[in-house]
């Protein structure tokens, strides 16, 4: 299937400064970001994620390379010119419109006729359920209305293209929750290609079509959330999406030699020598003592999360891994400090990544 | 219903409380409202023959604001000297403040998205002016400007100009002189308003595809409104009612409220008229001000 692509940045490069103070902010990036998906930038701050969006929007110009909207050159194209609107992380409503005329501003500057911009407004404020603050000022609305009016002006001028910059970080964790669903679904109804910056991974999993993990400028990984959670490339994407346990092993005949001196059955993907191993704590299961390829572990500690209790366990030389069973389980086993225990990996859950 | 306690706690709150402001309406009886009524009392009364008012009632005085009395038939008539005064007071006073506002708007905001220690820096220089008498640096103006001044010298030398200009005694540098000495006083409030706006919004109204002009008229004056009306009424109540800057630079024949209300305090001997003039000046300020109050609590109804 081949689907059209709505962003492309080739060899995009950013650099601040000059001289010895320079700083590159992003590293020839190129990415595609196909038309109608739901595409997050994923990264700790100072990963060049919201320059990478900033390119886009127009408020930057890369200091090499190109950005392509739907295959048209749009590198030098001011923000005004570009049909691709920003949900701002501080909001950034104007503070003396109200939501209606917010809503309408976009459209406004495009010189569309006041009826079809009362319609479009109409929508809007019923698409994010908005529809009885159309003459409220910003500041008379809570956090998560703000949040919506920003989507809803953003969206009212039916971009190709709409960028969020981590538009939840100023929301508490259940209005987050709320919104997250609210904007997935927003997409799926506009149909609109949403680039959505974040550093949160969570909310890239639930959210996403298609993650990019970013670090230092570059693009580290780009993939579907299972295809990133599952086989992340490397350590440092293992490690910032989600909680990752770290083995450190010799290839051995198809298989890994852990530290341990445990021999663990995992894709080597033709290497050898010295590789890091990486086990999602749900996947580490506890089982009986003494089953064919298990390992023999020490509970150091046991903490108790609700519907998980994460166990950590101490391997032969002291390599402790988490395992995160659930409360039910854990609690029939009756893991205590000291107890000696079995574990075993589920299958494929152990993949070699890159250090 | 509240005890007889708590009812003698609140008189005494009260008692206290006028008694803390005691000095504050002392100063305000004494040097605000009582010169004020000594002036609307005199616009009522007689002049005496050397200055000063005679005790007799008369509306001489307040019909003198308008009219003149013909000496020869003692007909009334429009007084157009005294309309042409209060032409030139308003007119110039108006286009100082535009003139203000065109020159201090770039300026503020210039100022205001420097990094915060050049912002310290050039606010100080905008301030430095205060430091010189006010009469000091209009003499100076004086010297630039006049027909042998630093001005014409300097052209004349360069080969610019044949003859001087002549711009000192004429209503011209009697705004520019007005312009360069209140220029700070719309400067300051601009600023704090340009200081105040999230320049985020900037991004914003360009990634909903206004122009530079439409972010200017849409975004960034409805927003900062509040300096701009702050700065205008700073810079034309003193403008509309200026004396020192007209009386060295505008001469004898380029009179403005305030050197016209001197003159009937001095050489006119007219005291009567010279209060009722003053009196008509403050009505013009209060009307001014009105518009300010009015425009001001549109804005804050509407943010």
């Amino acid at each position: 299937m081949t689907t059209a692509i709505a962003v492309e940045a080739q060899s995009a490069r950013k650099d601040y400064g000059s001289g010895q103070f320079a700083v590159r902010a992003l590293d020839d990036v190129s990415v595609r970001i196909e038309k109608g998906s739901f595409f997050t930038l994923l990264g700790p701050s100072g990963c060049g994620k919201t320059t990478l969006l900033r390119l886009i929007a127009g408020f930057e110009t890369p200091s090499a390379g190109k950005i392509l909207l739907g295959g048209r050159d749009i590198t030098y194209d001011p923000p005004n010119k570009r049909p691709v609107n920003t949900v701002f992380q501080s909001y950034a409503l104007f503070p003396h419109l109200t939501v209606a005329q917010n809503i309408g501003f976009g459209l406004q500057m495009l010189g569309r006729p006041k009826r079809e911009i009362a319609a479009a407004v109409d929508k809007m404020l019923a698409l994010v359920q908005l529809e009885d603050f159309a003459g409220r000022k910003p500041q008379q609305l809570s956090g998560g209305q703000q949040q919506r009016v920003a989507l809803a002006r953003a969206l009212a001028p039916e971009p190709e293209v709409l960028l969020l910059d981590e538009p939840l970080s100023a929301l508490d964790l259940k209005l987050r929750k709320e919104m997250q669903r609210e904007l997935k679904r927003l997409q799926t109804e506009t149909g609109i290609t949403f680039i959505f910056v974040t550093h949160d991974q969570e909310e890239a999993l639930t959210m996403s079509d298609r993650i990019a993990v970013m670090r230092k400028g570059n693009i580290l990984q780009i993939g579907a959330p299972r295809e990133i959670y599952n086989h992340p490339k490397d350590r440092f994407v293992a490690d910032f999406i989600g909680e990752t346990n770290f083995l450190s092993g010799t290839v051995e005949e198809g298989a890994i030699r852990l530290t341990s001196g445990d021999l663990v059955e995992a894709p080597t993907q033709g290497r050898s020598g010295k590789v890091t191993l990486a086990v999602r704590p749900e996947q580490v299961r506890i089982s009986g003592a003494g089953d064919p390829g298990s390992l023999a572990a020490t509970v150091a500690d046991s903490v108790y999360f609700g519907t998980d209790t994460h166990c950590h366990l101490r391997l032969a030389d002291g390599t402790e891994i988490v395992a995160r069973l659930q409360s039910a389980a854990s609690g029939e086993a009756g893991l205590a400090r000291g107890d000696q225990v079995s574990l075993r990996f589920e299958a494929g859950a152990a993949q070699v990544v890159d250090e | 219903m509240a005890s007889l306690a708590e009812q003698r706690a609140e008189r005494r709150t009260i008692r206290n409380g006028w008694l803390l402001s005691l000095p504050a309406l002392i100063i305000l009886i004494v040097a605000a409202a009582g010169p004020l009524l000594i002036i609307v009392i005199y616009s009522f009364l007689t002049p005496g023959s050397y200055g000063n008012v005679v005790w007799e009632f008369s509306w001489d005085a307040w019909v003198g604001v308008l009219y003149s009395r013909d000496i020869f038939d003692g007909t009334y008539k429009l007084a157009d000297a005294h309309l042409s005064i209060f032409w030139r007071s308003v007119k110039l006073a108006l286009l100082t403040t535009m003139f203000c506002f065109v020159v201090g708007f770039p300026t503020a905001w210039f100022i205001a998205t420097r990094t915060p220690r050049a912002r310290t820096a050039l606010l100080f220089l905008i301030t430095i002016p205060f430091w010189t008498n006010l009469l000091i640096r209009t003499f100076a103006i004086n010297q630039i400007i006049r027909n042998e001044g630093v001005l014409n010298t300097a052209l004349l030398y360069l080969g610019v100009i044949d003859e001087p200009l002549v711009i000192i005694y004429s209503d011209f540098a009697v705004f520019l002189g007005m312009t360069y000495v209140y220029l700070p006083l719309m400067v300051l409030p601009l600023f704090a308003a340009i200081d105040r706006f999230d320049m985020r919004l900037l991004e914003a109204s360009y990634d909903l595809y206004a122009t530079r002009w439409q972010v200017l008229r849409r975004i960034i004056v409805p927003i900062v409104k509040p300096g701009i009306i702050a700065g205008s009424i700073l810079v034309f109540i003193p403008a509309l009612g200026a004396y020192v800057t007209p009386r060295i630079l505008g001469g004898g024949r380029n009179m403005m409220i305030g050197n016209f209300i001197e003159l009937q305090f001095g050489q006119g001997r007219n005291w009567p008229l010279g209060a009722a003039l003053s009196v008509t000046l403050l009505v013009i300020v209060g009307a001014a001000l009105m518009l300010y109050v009015r425009a001001s609590m549109r804005t804050t109804n509407n943010g």
